[in-house]
């Protein structure tokens, strides 16, 4: 990360703002122009569309033809409590954490014992397994989710032999299991992914710190704690920053795909949340400011987690 | 291996015990993983009406392949299908077009502007608009009921541009140096010198995005909703499935909604999972050690 910071940053001694150079390099400015443009237009633009929470948005007058109302938007977001929005925050952030913590544990775990297996032949083919459910699609996901944990599926099949339970359960009927199912699917789709950012980190540790451990007398366990561990750590690290700044983010298909009437109070993010305020009831000045709201936490999520790691003394985004 | 195992401590209860629980996770990771996608296979290839019996585990029971049948008479499935393939086809090779071309400017080291237009770049990763925005904006581009919305709004994408410039950056200089010497112009060396060897970068690039046009609905859903000429794989699918998720969700048990008439056999949406999976599950171990190799350069790039 430093070395790329340096390499945009570093003066270029060739680099001349004259006619000739320009005239020399005319076909990359055209295309930098046009790409340039495209970026203004699908990136930028969209930004200047957060004026939108700040007025009474009507769609014949536009942003300019519409009457300002400045924050009354925000502050019917954050007092009114028919709309649920601090219910949907907690939603968002709890499943994001849950997810953030569910997944990384996993995936670490996995990367481990996967590199704990010598053999190619058996390794190769675990490997390859373990990408599968990440190609999938969260509608396919789902889909599975829902025949595997259905009155007649292999969940219940097999609960009610073990004698667990002697019912089937219905697990998308009870808000306490939402979360937990959301978690695991999110496990079960991304941990063989996720792990591979891991195994790389681990295969780039040093073989003659293993080879060192050994002769000292390590075992299996210590060479884990004391040399993969801290090896992985840097990448840990940096991973849980980017991540932390996308947990609001980590919540739209799964929930809107899952949820229903049942487990609404639970199920319900802020994607799903603006959606349904902004595009089915037709209020884009509300669903903007919702969404203004989230960015906004996301990026103080960022700074505070990075703050956080300065302190610590551990590897940081900025 | 033969220096490893030699300094490997003496097989202690320890040892074996761990070797044991590696073994069972494995097991059980690999079950967990490829039981789901062998019992959709298996359930689509099974009668109708004996899969509401339910107890189909890894083979049909009763043989039958009037499940694919059912879909392939379905007019949105495959009007779906065809869209989705055509999305697929056109937004991979249009966005991998313009990203690797950002990319090559943005990687020769004479450029004016690199700084800079990298820069505008990256914060998009960073910082967008949201849903509500850019609706508005694709309405005003009338970019509403129309095939566009698929791929002209996922052109650049700046993590791909990342990846695919920390590559070319890695390439040496000479090789444009020489070809300039020869007379070749800047878009000659993209074309004859740079993309050639920017093959596996090019693959995962293509990869990824074409997963990602594969298995999106969204926007089906959100402005192509009206425009049934323009619907997707997914989103057809989402609608078979979804009519039995709200039926579990209600009060009723979910005992009923195998049996009843208004929901689609869960034999038919097994198969057209199996339809919908398919292309993915047959292209990606080939590309597999693209894909890793891409995610290392990503993840160290960020």
């Amino acid at each position: 990360m430093a070395k790329s910071a340096a390499m945009i940053n570093a003066p270029r001694k060739d680099r001349k703002f004259t006619w000739k150079e320009i005239k020399r390099q005319k076909v990359l400015l055209i295309i930098a122009l046009a790409v340039f443009v495209y970026g203004i237009v699908f990136y930028y633009l969209p930004l200047f569309g957060w004026a939108t929470a700040f007025i009474q948005y009507k769609p014949k007058g536009g942003i300019f033809g519409s009457a300002y109302i400045g924050f009354d938007k925000f502050k019917f977001l954050f007092t009114n409590e028919n709309i649920g929005f601090w219910r949907v925050m907690r939603n968002t952030f709890c499943m994001g954490a849950l997810n953030l913590i569910t997944s990384t544990f996993m995936a670490v775990f996995f990367a481990i014992l996967l590199n704990e297996i010598k053999p190619t032949i058996i390794k190769k083919p675990i490997q390859t397994v373990s990408y599968l459910p990440h190609f999938l699609s969260w509608i396919i996901v789902v889909g599975i989710l829902h025949s595997a944990l259905s009155s007649t599926g292999i969940v219940n099949d097999v609960l009610i032999k073990l004698g667990v339970v002697d019912q089937a359960i219905n697990f998308f009927a009870f808000p306490e299991y939402f979360w937990g199912i959301v978690a695991f699917a999110n496990v079960w789709k991304e941990t063989g992914w996720n792990a591979i950012i891991y195994l790389s980190a681990i295969t780039s540790i040093d073989p003659t710190l293993y080879e060192a451990a050994s002769i000292d007398g390590a075992g299996r366990w210590a060479k884990i704690k004391y040399i993969t561990l801290p090896g992985i750590k840097p990448t840990f690290m940096i991973l849980l920053l980017i991540n932390v700044g996308n947990v609001l983010n980590a919540g739209f298909e799964v929930q809107y795909l899952l949820g229903n009437g049942l487990v609404k109070k639970v199920s319900e993010t802020i994607d799903i949340f603006v959606l349904k305020w902004g595009i089915s009831q037709n209020d884009f000045s509300l669903g903007t400011a919702a969404g203004i709201f989230k960015s906004a936490i996301s990026i103080l999520l960022i700074v505070l987690c990075n703050a956080w790691a300065k302190h610590a003394g551990e590897e940081r985004l900025f | 291996m033969e220096t490893k195992n030699k300094h490997k401590k003496p097989i202690n209860g320890w040892n074996i015990a761990f070797k044991v629980f590696l073994v069972i996770f494995m097991v059980i990771f690999l079950v967990a993983t490829l039981y789901p996608v062998i019992n959709t296979i298996a359930l689509s290839f099974n009668d109708g009406t004996d899969a509401v019996r339910g107890g189909i585990y890894l083979w049909p029971r009763v043989f039958s392949t009037k499940s694919y049948k059912t879909v392939f008479a379905m007019e949105n499935l495959l009007t779906g299908f065809k869209i989705s393939v055509l999305r697929t086809v056109i937004g991979t090779l249009s966005s991998l077009a313009i990203n690797a071309l950002l990319a090559f400017v943005l990687s020769r080291k004479r450029f004016l502007f690199s700084t800079q237009l990298s820069f505008f770049y990256v914060i998009t990763m960073y910082v967008n608009g949201g849903l509500i925005p850019t609706f508005i904006l694709y309405k005003n581009l009338g970019l509403m009921n129309s095939f566009n919305v698929y791929w002209v709004t996922g052109l650049v994408s700046a993590w791909n541009m990342l990846v695919l410039r920390t590559y070319m950056k890695g390439l040496p200089e000479s090789l444009e140096e020489s070809a300039q010497l020869d007379g070749a112009g800047y878009f000659t060396i993209f074309t004859r010198i740079i993309s050639p060897l920017c093959k596996p970068v090019y693959a995962t690039i293509a990869l990824f995005v074409a997963v990602w046009q594969w298995n999106n609905w969204f926007d089906a859903m959100i402005y192509n909703r009206l425009a049934t000429e323009y619907t997707v794989l997914q989103y057809e699918l989402m609608k078979l499935l979804s009519s039995v998720m709200n039926q579990s969700g209600s009060a009723e048990t979910a005992k009923d909604a195998g049996g009843a008439n208004t929901i689609t056999p869960i034999t038919v949406r097994s198969a057209a999972s199996v339809i919908t999976m398919l292309p993915i599950i047959c292209v990606y171990p080939f590309l597999q050690r693209y894909f890793v190799t891409g995610l290392t350069i990503g993840g160290v790039k960020e």
